[in-house]
């Protein structure tokens, strides 16, 4: 069942990615003195998915996991939308 | 130990010299087995502090008023017995003990993926555990919070507090730890042929238990750690005063906490499922839906938790939502009971040990999760919220389902782990003095719950003595049940018959190997071919 082939990822592609990540930091940082109100939760968390996202997809190379894992990884992602969601079903009216 | 009736040349796990002798052959094992022996013995320890501390609340709540301790020594009693049975003995207790020894060896593999890291958790669960005991003893008094840590009265008790949630800190990564893997054996280390609906339903539940050890673990990590900041820093997480909420620390322990109840209940289930087929000689009816439920269980019950904050403050339509959530879970756990019992029926059944304390599981377990509907429920709940109904309700389903599984699995495959057998009459007279002792210490609490008993209360009104007392003579019943069963298993263990590869007639891997298995588990790697409850 084992299934042991590895990856190289270039250091080019690395590169992008650690930018990407440095810019997505920036961007979290100056958002919080944006006055959004309700949406400064939601979209602090939807530029933290995009930063999990990537490293999941590069560093941890879940670009070439089977797609049984991806899925597994995915569900985990659903998971944890509906734990915020539910928890703002009491935040939202309370 | 002894070595099996086999005739092929082997060397138990017991007997095999490794890199080190002794009890150094022990602390530092990678063998899954070995682990799973120390997992067993610790926590056995763990439950025996537990219980004694049970015992004396309920000698202290046998008749109104002081009876032999302070109100304050009382909370700090209750507190560490739900700290030392929650995080110690029951969520760590079937998946850390019989995932370890038995998840290899029912899939046909040699070990777990990560066999140093598998031995890593069991340290670091003997230094959270040192830890949590450790708290009872400080100079600042034993925490008096609860097992929950409740803010804000957990960010300003001048208890140690900060010691106990460190420890269950610690106690997370060697859960996390362990569900990690678990996972990774399962998809990496099936032997050729088992595929997932292949496996035998034990590992099917230990995956579902899995997946909640990693993902829920660390939220309840993270709240805690945030508990600690509070109370050292004054950051402001829980208190309204500095922008805070103390229901956002109900959200994050219950996010985890809920959960963590089918960490304690779903490898209960599934030791259930593997011993029914055996002692009925059936093929599992409904495999599939048995082995699916787990998954739907893991994941309904991570959409749950709200149902233990309907009186905390939360907003009408959070607790209209919950209710209706934790009502859906109870299908997940209503289709596991309905095979099991269509697996009994016209089944030839056969009355032995592990038989006896798997039917009581599905008696009191019914029994729990029927009482958990009225607390599913707004209405009802708000009527029995903190009373002894709740205590009631909760141990029939921890001690009612885990623990009378965990009995049910150490007298299935005991004669697997030690290669010895116990005396049958002794196990069944024990049995019955525990499900005597057991029903008789908690079912009083329902009715006292309904009467208006609340839970945690050192001293009551008069009108609850007779409840109270007849609960405080079944803990010391189920106590002398408890002696006697672990006095048989010992002596059985130690000097009892030699057992044969396969006492129970069973279909699954680990009775294909000798008793008690070697290193290795397996001479070759096995093939599978056929659906692992053959008995036709």
């Amino acid at each position: 069942m084992a299934n042991n082939v590895s990856h190289t990822t270039e250091y080019r592609t690395l590169g992008k990615v650690l930018l990407f990540l440095m810019l997505c930091t920036f961007l979290t940082i100056t958002v919080t003195g944006i006055h959004l109100g309700p949406f400064s939760v939601t979209v602090a968390l939807l530029i933290a998915c995009a930063k999990a996202y990537t490293v999941m997809t590069y560093f941890m190379h879940l670009k070439y996991e089977s797609l049984l894992l991806k899925l597994l990884v995915g569900f985990v992602f659903v998971l944890f939308v509906l734990i915020i969601l539910i928890t703002f079903i009491d935040y939202a009216f309370r | 130990m002894s070595s099996g009736t086999e005739k092929v040349e082997y060397v138990s796990y017991l007997d095999h010299q490794g890199k080190y002798k002794g009890i150094l052959g022990w602390i530092f094992a990678t063998d899954h087995k070995r682990i799973a022996l120390l997992y067993m013995y610790s926590i056995a320890a763990f439950f025996f502090v537990g219980v004694i501390l049970g015992l004396l609340m309920k000698i202290e709540l046998a008749a109104p008023g002081q009876t032999i301790m302070k109100p304050q020594t009382y909370n700090g009693i209750f507190t560490v017995h739900g700290v030392i049975m929650i995080f110690m003995v029951v969520i760590p207790g079937l998946s850390a003990v019989f995932g370890n020894f038995f998840l290899p060896i029912l899939i046909g593999a040699k070990d777990v993926s990560f066999p140093k890291l598998n031995r890593f958790s069991w340290w670091i669960f003997i230094v959270g555990s040192i830890m949590a005991v450790a708290s009872q003893f400080l100079r600042s008094g034993p925490p008096d919070t609860g097992w929950t840590f409740y803010a804000p009265y957990s960010t300003t008790t001048g208890t140690s507090v900060i010691l106990a949630t460190s420890a269950a800190f610690v106690l997370g990564f060697s859960s996390i730890l362990t569900g990690l893997n678990f996972i990774v054996t399962i998809h990496q280390l099936r032997a050729p042929g088992m595929k997932f609906f292949n496996m035998p339903l034990f590992p099917w539940a230990l995956y579902a238990t899995a997946w909640i050890q990693l993902l829920a673990t660390p939220i309840v990590g993270i709240t805690l750690v945030m508990l600690i900041a509070e109370r050292l820093f004054g950051i402001g997480f829980f208190d309204p005063n500095l922008g805070g909420d103390p229901l956002l620390y109900q959200h994050l322990f219950w996010i985890y906490s809920h959960p963590a109840v089918y960490v304690m209940i779903l490898p209960a289930m599934g030791v259930i499922s593997e011993i029914i087929p055996t002692f009925t000689q059936r093929k599992i009816y409904g495999y599939k839906a048995i082995a699916l439920s787990s998954l739907a269980i893991a994941g309904v019950g991570f959409l749950v938790w709200g149902h233990h904050m309907y009186t905390s403050g939360m907003s009408e339509q959070a607790r209209w939502f919950f209710s209706l959530l934790t009502f859906v879970v109870a299908v997940p756990s209503a289709i596991k009971v309905f095979n099991w019992l269509a697996t009994m029926y016209k089944g030839s059944i056969d009355l032995k040990p592990p038989f006896l304390y798997a039917l009581s599981f599905i008696f009191l377990f019914i029994i729990g999760g029927t009482t958990g509907l009225l607390l599913g429920s707004v209405a009802t709940n708000i009527q029995v919220h903190d009373t002894a109904f709740v205590v009631a309700h909760f141990h029939y389903i921890i001690f009612g389902g885990m623990g009378f599984a965990f009995f049910a699995a150490i007298h299935y495959w005991s004669p697997k782990i030690y290669g010895r057998m116990y005396d049958f009459k002794r196990a069944n007279i024990a049995w019955g003095i525990i499900f005597v002792g057991f029903n008789m210490l908690y079912f009083p609490q329902f009715i006292l719950g309904f009467q208006g008993m609340p839970r945690r209360y050192f001293d009551y009104l008069p009108q609850f003595q007779g409840g109270q007392l007849v609960s405080s003579i079944g803990g010391f019943i189920l106590a002398t049940g408890l002696f006697l069963m672990v006095r048989n298993l010992v002596l059985g263990a130690r000097k009892g018959e030699i057992a044969p590869a396969n006492p129970w007639n069973g279909s699954t891997l680990e009775w294909q190997i000798p008793s008690p298995p070697s290193l290795e588990n397996f001479d070759e790697e096995p093939v599978i071919k056929q659906n692992p409850y053959d008995y036709e």
